[in-house]
């Protein structure tokens, strides 16, 4: 099974604590990314993700398999929606299982790190002015960087 | 003449107006392509911040390209 879906579907019943569950772990860390209601001071009414799902998966599968040779870590599962998501649905659910928590974390956020500027999955926000538009992170394409603000 | 087969995503999407696409093109490299590309509709972009897939992997703008290659130009992503 892999460790990395793109899934067209909600993602919010996917039990994904069972996904890394093991004997072992005494840390499991969840990110869960979630559509707000704005972005750059403007106000966000919905969004969609499209995603190259065939390059997406490998990519994501690379960097999982990055995360468990700089990262003690037990198990890795990560989910991403595509399609129209609403405010407060789940984008992104992301766990790792760990014998402790501070490895746990650290291989979580180096995960969702890379995840949002390698993966190619992109994000049309749409505004209460009825206008929208691809959301660009000029700087990822050009060096890795933190987005430690989401 | 080589046949490629095209996926447009994110803004490439909205100025061609489709999902994808078959083409017969005398590009040889991406780079050449995308410039065919910006001919064909009208739009003058560039790609400094774009990546290119040739066949599901990542790859070099001025990589050879084979007929019946399957080629996806990658605005800048924003997952997560």
């Amino acid at each position: 099974m892999s460790n990395f879906l793109i899934s067209a579907k909600a993602i919010e019943d996917i039990d994904i604590v069972e996904k890394v569950s093991t004997r072992q772990s005494g840390g499991y860390v969840i990110f869960d990314g979630r559509v707000r209601d704005h972005n750059e001071n403007r106000d966000v009414t919905h969004l969609q993700y499209q995603a190259y799902e065939a390059l997406a998966v490998k990519e994501g599968e690379r960097i999982i398999a990055e995360a468990f040779e700089k990262f003690n870590i037990h198990k890795v599962f990560c989910v991403h929606r595509t399609g129209d998501l609403q405010i407060g649905d789940s984008a992104v659910r992301l766990i790792v299982s760990a014998k402790h928590r501070g490895t746990a974390f650290d291989a979580c956020e180096f995960i969702i790190d890379e995840l949002k500027i390698r993966v190619p999955i992109w994000k049309n926000e749409h505004y209460t002015d009825g206008s929208s538009g691809w959301v660009e992170c000029h700087e990822c394409s050009k060096h890795a960087h933190h987005h430690k603000e989401s | 003449m080589n046949t490629y087969h095209l996926q447009y995503f994110s803004l490439l999407g909205d100025f061609t107006k489709k999902s994808c696409e078959t083409l017969t093109s005398k590009a040889s490299t991406p780079s050449e392509l995308y410039a065919e590309i910006e001919a064909l509709y009208s739009f003058s972009h560039g790609k400094d911040n774009f990546r290119v897939a040739i066949n599901d992997e990542f790859g070099e703008w001025n990589s050879v390209l084979n007929d019946g290659d399957n080629i996806v130009f990658i605005p800048p992503v924003a997952g997560g």
